[in-house]
């Protein structure tokens, strides 16, 4: 139930865009109108995501300290997994969005007889996460080549980077392999991992479904059943210039492929994909271990009921001259 | 605490990056290229009529090539049977480009819209026409 | 409720596979020896916690105020306003999984509600049912749902199943703390009176009497003078500390439980050697009696009302700036909270230890300076005479304790103090210490012992590395840094290893500290007999 609704859902959209364009003609719709709204989704959405947490102070810093702390000088400080401060967050920032240090760490439990609990080291999700999410990237940024006709250069350097095997015509990108392996050892993980399978919500697979579906179509339509280039070039050049046309006959997967990233785009401020920006926001990583020689500041502090001294001496005067502990009167 | 100048930094800078693609090709005059084959050589051909049909030729010239340079550097073999059972000389400067002559107007128009540029010329030598 | 007696052996056959059904679909089983009491009426009402009332956890009405839901619900709403961390944690977890495996409960229960990623879910999908649109229309597919009594009583039995360590932060790629996710789900459930009596007592008999214990004026003064005696009776030497005195250049603040309970003790009578011999001019204060904070495990609010006596006492006194003994919420709490709750600090000084002029740069906002910071800070300037041998029959190991390590980041000092004071120092296994260190299964209030099964399995990972070390390289003795620790994992290796003891850096310390004009010693703080040094009769 949790993999077959969004599996479906996936399988409905796909069927939704081959009746509206083969069937339905709607090419306008699938090709201009529904990207633009898509990105526009995307850009607002995201915005209104990040000013809803940004409307919640941080009352209080507390970083998650992986470290050592700056303390006496002669003590070597971790700069980077405990940073005093904005150079070293910004370093351990970096570390994190980058190349995914905490997801580095991660580690397996193991419970042998004995008992002896051993914790193995555990990579995998690690480097499939990582695989995935830079190719992503890179993918996103070699498409770039269909949003302009004089490329800047250092798009050609990723291209022929990307296709450095030269394989085949036209050429191999490692990207496209890298992701569609990557994406689905994250969802062979999700199954098959007892615990993993037990936390994972159909908003768990369905970007899985969605990104592979996406990715699966772009490397068909590239290397397989071919479209008309020139006719997509038009359509994207269209789009980004603001004059959109919609060239006849360009070929039936290329819709396909551009109504599920529309989708993914749409999708992605109402769900977990939020954690892109969500990343930058957490306080437990974001903030300088340097809380005893800065103050924070807590915006919404109020001042509040306490036992003040003068409360207590009144309750315990007499016990506290009896033994000699010096009081305030007499 | 709410970071707000840093917060919305990030917020245009995110807004920089998408708007980028828009930005950088404002204005940009699209025109659909069309390969021109009036060459002399095409222009006095009784049927004009390429190694493959046009529709074949438009999707699968490049893997066409690559069959072309394999078979012709690995294996020897430089004769490929064509359209019609019509025999051609495998060689992309002295089949090809007989007829093409013109790189900048035939090859260039389409490839330089779709941003692409094949090795072809790494090692071939192109078209004199085309020496700027 | 029947005494716990389940041997190690039956608390070992752990099942780490879920259940079939899914974790919505799973109602919450309360079991016995899993959870705490309900705190009692007069303490919330001492405190003015709202909805005091006597209740019982077996009982299937928990008496719930009228209304609950909407309080919960704008509950949530306000700590949503109030809390960037919650917010964001309430919408980029991606379930990874990362961090299902690195929570002491699970490793001890296998229960998959235990796993960091599923208690968060236990409020994450109330918070997707009621605050996001995709939740409110599509329900269970979203992974939402409705708050019911069930789901509140899942909520609060997990809520308590969670001892705010922070080890599944370390992993999460976001960073989302569970701590700070269980303290929203305890403000929460403490809007309806649901406070458990281990943290409820502790609250109210330290805001009207200054310590968690209850400890009056007169019974500190006369636990310390005890300790006085008995290191009189180990060194020869007379020490009598002042309390509440004026003038004083140093305020010493430590948790209560180590006036009161072993080994604990051990460590305040190394506090009180070790200052003695600095003739450190320091007072205690019978009102800021408390370096831990019970409130922190409740509410925000209550934490602060708590915290606040330090900085008052301080200032009262007029001293220059605050020493603080060995213990673990505590210095989370002080490291990361108090200046903001209760400062700015401006009546203090920037600390500077008298004895050797360092200036405590880290603490010069706060003006509270770790005991650990300042003792490594001696040795290192050759301040303390040690004789190392009698520290000789112990093979210690340390343990971090969580808040330290993953809420101050002190993994170094301590370390050197031990290995200044100890010869036999071994580290437990990589992914057991340092910012992976694993809870003692009972800190965040929960050390009672009506949930002594939760405790033990809780402490399990903790213990079987102790039992590694111990198996490995024939370790006797667990040093740590926490009041909490010492009562626990006194219990909890008396359970998995009980060939260990515990103790707190600073009694090692005291115990390798040569005194002036001390006499020959052949006790150890413990009044146990100094292996090698009974009846010797060296010649000098």
């Amino acid at each position: 139930m949790k993999t077959l609704f969004p599996l479906f859902a996936v399988i409905t959209l796909i069927v939704l865009v081959v009746a509206g364009v083969q069937y339905a003609n709607m090419q306008f719709l699938f090709g201009v109108i529904i990207p633009y709204l898509a990105v526009a989704t995307f850009v607002a959405g995201l915005i209104y995501r990040v000013m809803k947490w940004a409307s919640s102070p941080v009352p209080f810093r507390i970083p998650t300290t992986c470290g050592q702390e700056l303390s006496l000088p002669w003590i070597k400080q971790d700069k980077l997994e405990s940073p005093s401060g904005t150079l070293g967050v910004i370093g351990r920032m970096a570390l994190e969005v980058l190349l995914f240090r905490s997801l580095f760490r991660n580690i397996k439990l193991d419970m042998r007889e004995g008992p002896r609990i051993a914790y193995g080291s555990d990579k995998w999700l690690w480097l499939s996460g990582l695989a995935f999410h830079w190719s992503f990237l890179i993918i996103l940024i070699r498409h770039f080549r269909l949003f302009a006709i004089q490329l800047p250069y250092p798009i050609h350097v990723i291209e022929s980077l990307d296709s450095f095997l030269q394989i085949g015509v036209p050429m191999l990108y490692i990207t496209d392999v890298v992701i569609l392996a990557a994406v689905t050892y994250l969802f062979i993980r999700r199954i098959t991992n007892p615990l993993v399978r037990y936390i994972s919500l159909p908003a768990d697979y369905f970007p899985l479904f969605l990104i592979l579906a996406v990715a699966g179509s772009g490397v068909l339509m590239r290397y397989f059943t071919k479209v008309d280039v020139v006719g997509v070039k038009q359509l994207t050049m269209g789009l980004i210039s603001f004059r959109p046309v919609v060239p006849q006959g360009i070929g039936i997967i290329f819709y396909i492929h551009l109504f599920l990233i529309s989708v993914l785009f749409a999708y992605f401020p109402f769900s977990k994909l939020v954690h892109m920006a969500g990343v930058f926001l957490s306080p437990t990583r974001n903030m300088a271990n340097n809380n005893r020689m800065v103050r924070h500041v807590n915006p919404w502090d109020y001042p509040v009921h306490v036992h003040t001294y003068e409360e207590y001496e009144n309750d315990f005067r007499e016990k506290m001259k009896s033994v000699g502990i010096p009081v305030e009167k007499e | 605490m709410y970071d707000s100048g840093k917060i919305i930094t990030g917020l245009l800078v995110f807004v920089a990056i998408v708007s980028f693609p828009f930005v950088y090709s404002r204005g940009t005059n699209i025109v659909k290229p069309e390969p021109k084959i009036d060459t002399p050589v095409i222009q006095q051909m009784a049927v004009k009529q390429c190694v493959q049909p046009r529709a074949f030729m438009r999707a699968e010239h490049m893997q066409l090539l690559n069959d072309w340079r394999d078979s012709v550097v690995r294996d020897g073999n430089r004769v490929y049977v064509g359209f019609g059972g019509k025999q051609y000389n495998m060689s992309l400067q002295n089949t090809c480009m007989h007829c093409h002559s013109n790189k900048k107007e035939f090859c260039d128009s389409c490839h330089n819209f779709m941003s692409v540029k094949p090795y072809c010329w790494d090692c071939h030598i192109a078209p004199k026409e085309n020496k700027s | 409720m029947a005494k716990f007696t389940a041997k190690p052996n039956d608390l070992l056959k752990i099942n780490y596979n879920p259940p079939q059904t899914d974790w919505m679909d799973t109602p919450v089983e309360i079991r016995e020896h899993m959870y705490c009491h309900p705190s009692k009426k007069k303490d919330l009402d001492t405190v003015g916690f709202p909805n005091g009332r006597d209740w019982r956890v077996a009982d299937e009405d928990w008496k719930l105020p009228a209304n609950w839901e909407q309080t919960i619900l704008e509950g949530m709403q306000a700590l949503l306003k109030k809390y960037r961390s919650f917010s964001v944690f309430m919408d980029i977890c991606v379930r990874c999984g990362a961090c299902a495996d690195k929570c002491h409960f699970f490793i001890g229960t296998g229960d998959p509600k235990n796993m960091p990623v599923l208690r968060a879910e236990l409020l994450r999908s109330v918070y997707r049912g009621n605050f996001t649109l995709a939740g409110k229309i599509l329900k269970k597919i979203a992974g939402a749902r409705d708050l019911t009594v069930n789901v509140l009583k899942e909520w609060w039995y997990y809520f308590y199943q969670c001892t705010e360590c922070r080890r599944c932060s370390v992993f999460c790629p976001y960073g989302i703390d569970q701590a700070e996710i269980t303290m929203m789900g305890r403000e929460l459930t403490n809007l309806l009176g649901l406070q458990i009596g281990w943290s409820g007592g502790p609250i109210a008999a330290c805001y009207m009497k200054g310590n968690h214990l209850g400890l009056e004026p007169h019974t500190v003064k006369s636990c310390i003078d005890l300790f006085s005696e008995d290191i009189e009776t180990i060194t020869g030497i007379k020490i009598e500390p002042s309390f509440n005195r004026k003038g004083a250049e140093i305020l010493f603040v430590t948790p209560s439980g180590d006036l009161f309970a072993n080994p604990g003790t051990y460590t305040a009578m190394g506090y009180l050697m070790l200052f003695h011999e600095l003739g450190l001019d320091y007072t205690w204060s019978t009102y800021a009696s408390e370096g831990g904070n019970f409130g922190f495990f409740s509410t925000n609010e209550m934490a602060k009302r708590l915290n606040a006596k330090i900085y008052a006492e301080a200032k009262r006194l007029g001293v220059k700036w605050i020493l603080g003994g060995e213990c673990g919420h505590m210095w989370r709490v002080l490291h990361q909270y108090m200046d903001t709750w209760n400062g700015p600090a401006d009546f203090l000084q920037e600390p500077v230890s008298p004895i050797t002029g360092t200036k405590f740069e880290n603490a010069k906002s706060t003006k509270m300076v770790h005991i650990s910071e300042f003792t490594a800070d001696l040795i290192k300037n050759g301040k303390l005479k040690l004789d190392k041998s009698r520290n000789d029959h112990l093979k210690v190991t340390y343990h971090d304790s969580c808040n330290p390590a993953r809420g101050m980041g002190m993994l170094e000092e301590p370390r050197y103090v031990i290995k200044n004071v100890c010869k036999n120092f071994y580290e437990m296994p990589e992914n057991t210490i340092r910012e992976k260190t694993f809870c003692c299964g009972s800190g965040s209030g929960i050390n009672a012992s009506e949930n002594m099964e939760l405790r033990m399995r809780g402490g399990l990972p903790r213990a079987n590395a102790v039992k590694f070390v111990h198996d490995k390289y024939g370790v006797n003795m667990l040093a740590c840094v926490c009041a909490i620790d010492r009562a626990t994992l006194s219990a909890a290796n008396e359970y998995w290893v009980p060939e260990v003891g515990v103790t707190g850096v600073t009694e090692l310390v005291a115990n390798a500290l040569v005194m002036k004009g001390e006499k020959e010693r052949t006790l150890d703080i413990r009044l146990e007999p100094l292996p090698g040094k009974e009846g010797s009769e060296e010649v000098s």
